[in-house]
């Protein structure tokens, strides 16, 4: 047998270069949306406007954030979720509100869907003592136990076990509520997941596992990182699934109430791929050389926020002046919460020994 | 008092707390219809069925998560690893998550869990499973550290890990399951976490030693007394929280101490213990402070070998000799 040149042996699959015939290749395939209408949906005429009200903080929230951080009014990472927004909100009203959330490191969205405001979210990142966290966690977690939302994790993966703990106590005592763990792309290729869809199917366990295929693993396409379909993850543990269109707020909502009536009906977890794009770099420091702008471009033109609007106008459910007006206060809202987290205190250095151990004085070795 | 088992003792502690809070359960790999790898959960999932007492599969890293989330969530998990050495495959969520969860959320989650398992070697096991992991867990804020020598202490102790509101590491042996000791028969035998104990008392030398080396250390004591050497035994059983005051006054008494921990000699257990002595009772020291560890060396599978790499008593004579000048 002729040995194989070295020149010739590839491990992982090549990424941007190999596309020269003029198709701008594309991150993720949307499934169709949904074609229903709000009504058959049961959304009334004031939930599509607040969902589009809280599409739009997140935006505007994540916007100014990023520009605060340009300035450098503070440090650490900055994960933005511009452009999964539809995620984030059409899961929230569909949810019940006590629920049980957790999430990844790109979790701004998610804690403003659950109650965070724009002055404890922005003060968050700002690090200081008036932030969501106390200025102890910053960006990448962000949380509002009190409203069922327990956080964002830094370890990609690392917060999929604790999605399904939260499920273990709501079966163990009985409560009816049911726990969705949401993840990137990224951190399908993680054991932990595996590990932890084996055993909430053993153990019949309410909760759903869902992955916000953004396309990218950091800078690394999902073909490149990923065999197969994700999706086809579930097959493999007898696992209920379905694939969402992320960039559609209706879709979203109308899916991911289905499977929580499921979940919460049956007791059984359920794995969900919902596609979706950020217009971002992983973090603030990504010059996304892995993409094309001709692909943003084309994920840009079916903006979800945009979408729901013209849905709103061409459905006369509000017409420009609910938009302006709507606009105007949330951008007062997010310069008000700029100002706020720049005016606030930073934390005390002996808060730093705060929150450590549950107890009034515990022991600190020195 | 009453005649243990240190398996027993472990036993009647978590038999008793989830007999007072329902909250209260257990699961890990082998600790519901085998009744335990090494007997520990014995007869407790007939007293509290399949809710309470749950079989993994083999997944520390999942079921360490789910253990978490469950804490997070209200419960009072007790998370068993067959040994502590797998427990490294679930060091994400020991570390990352179970001592960070409160503090990164601003105190807003709390996380009172167990995990227990035998820490360190068992005889000719392999590199693999020998590995004492207690001073290195003992590094990381957030962690409080257990590591007990005898059945009282095991149950006075677990006790109070089950009632801790924090993450709590409890470590055992299995070559200490089957030993016998007497243990308190009081109602609700509670041992608070960070109180250490004078095990023997003696004038010459201080000797600090827990877990599985405070075995060799009484041998060590034992022979060390028929040359008229007096030892004092202080165990700390919590590595941390540590009860440094029980040890300082100690040395101050002896002006001599040997340290014997079972990890790996860099920046563990004995090293630490050794910087805070010279810091404490620098004037007081008749001798420098000398310890009795594993060397830096992987565990070896041959009995020759093996023998030569466990701590032994006669390591620990010749470091009080050599701390008390008998050299």
């Amino acid at each position: 047998m002729a040995k194989k040149k070295t020149d010739d042996i590839v491990f992982a699959p090549r990424g941007i270069g190999e596309e020269s015939d003029g198709v701008v290749q594309k991150g993720v395939d949307l499934p169709p949306a949904t074609k229903k209408k709000h009504k058959a949906l049961g959304l009334s005429e004031d939930d599509l406007k607040a969902m589009y009200e809280q599409m739009y903080l997140q935006r505007r929230f994540e916007e100014r954030s990023m520009q605060q951080y340009q300035k450098g009014k503070f440090g650490g990472f900055l994960h933005l979720y511009i452009g999964q927004e539809a995620i984030s909100t059409g899961t929230v009203f569909a949810f019940d509100d006590k629920d049980d959330i957790i999430t990844g490191y790109r979790d701004h969205g998610w804690g403003l869907c659950r109650g965070i405001t724009p002055k404890e979210g922005m003060a968050e990142l700002f690090g200081k003592a008036t932030g969501c966290s106390k200025g102890k966690g910053g960006s990448m977690h962000f949380a509002k136990a009190e409203n069922h939302f327990w956080g964002g994790y830094g370890i990609v993966g690392g917060h999929i076990p604790i999605g399904a703990g939260l499920a273990f106590a709501n079966k163990y005592n009985g409560t009816g509520k049911i726990s969705a763990t949401f993840f990137g792309d990224g951190a399908v290729d993680q054991g932990a997941l595996h590990e932890t869809m084996n055993m909430a199917q053993l153990w019949k366990l309410p909760v759903i596992f869902v992955v916000e295929n953004n396309g990218y693993s950091m800078g690394t396409a999902a073909k490149r990182h990923t065999v197969a379909e994700i999706v086809d993850r579930a097959k493999g543990y007898e696992m209920k699934s379905a694939v969402i269109n992320g960039m559609d707020v209706f879709s979203v909502y109308e899916k991911m109430k289905e499977i929580a009536d499921d979940v919460r009906e049956n007791s059984k977890p359920y794995f969900v791929e919902i596609r979706t794009y950020r217009y971002r770099g992983h973090s603030m420091s990504d010059p996304q050389k892995y993409r094309t702008k001709e692909e943003l471009e084309e994920y840009q033109k079916i903006d979800p926020i945009l979408k729901l609007k013209d849905y709103i106008l061409s459905n006369k459910v509000a017409d420009e002046a609910f938009f302006t007006e709507v606009e105007d206060r949330i951008e007062q809202e997010v310069l008000d919460a700029v100002e706020f987290a720049d005016e606030s205190p930073f934390p005390e250095v002996e808060d730093m020994y705060d929150d450590m151990f549950v107890e009034d004085n515990p022991y600190f070795h020195v | 008092m009453a005649e243990l088992q240190f398996r027993e003792a472990i036993k009647h502690a978590i038999d008793e707390e989830m007999g007072r809070d329902e909250r209260v359960f257990v699961m890990g790999e082998e600790v519901a219809e085998y009744n335990g790898a090494y007997k520990v959960t014995e007869g407790l999932l007939d007293k509290y069925g399949f809710k309470r007492v749950i079989d993994t599969p083999i997944s520390e890293l999942g079921f360490a998560g789910i253990g978490v989330g469950a804490a997070m969530g209200g419960l009072r998990p007790i998370v068993e690893f067959m040994t502590f050495n797998f427990a490294v495959l679930a060091a994400d969520q020991i570390i990352n998550h179970a001592t960070k969860v409160k503090y990164m959320t601003g105190g807003q989650a709390d996380c009172p869990i167990v995990f227990r398992g035998p820490n360190a070697s068992a005889g000719q096991l392999g590199a693999t499973h020998s590995v004492a992991y207690d001073s290195m867990y003992a590094q990381f804020p957030g962690l409080k550290v257990i590591y007990v020598s005898e059945p009282d202490d095991a149950k006075g102790l677990m006790k109070s890990a089950i009632r801790d509101d924090n993450p709590v590491l409890f470590m055992e042996s299995e070559q200490m399951y089957g030993l016998k000791g007497e243990v308190s028969d009081e109602e609700d035998y509670i041992i608070p976490i960070g109180k250490g104990k004078i095990k023997r008392e003696g004038s010459d030398v201080t000797i600090v030693a827990h877990g599985k080396m405070y075995h060799v250390a009484v041998q060590a004591a034992n022979q060390l007394a028929k040359d008229g050497v007096e030892v004092e035994i202080i165990d700390p059983r919590t590595v941390k929280p540590l009860d440094l005051p029980l040890i300082i006054e100690s040395v101050k008494k002896t002006n001599r101490c040997v340290v014997v921990d079972e990890a790996h000699p860099f920046a563990g257990f004995a090293s630490e213990i050794g910087f805070l002595i010279q810091r404490e009772a620098f004037d007081y020291l008749d001798a420098p402070v000398q310890r009795v560890t594993l060397p830096d060396v992987n565990a070896p599978f041959s009995k020759k070998l093996f023998d030569a790499w466990f701590p032994s008593p006669k390591q620990v004579i010749d470091a009080v000799n050599q701390v008390t000048y008998r050299t």
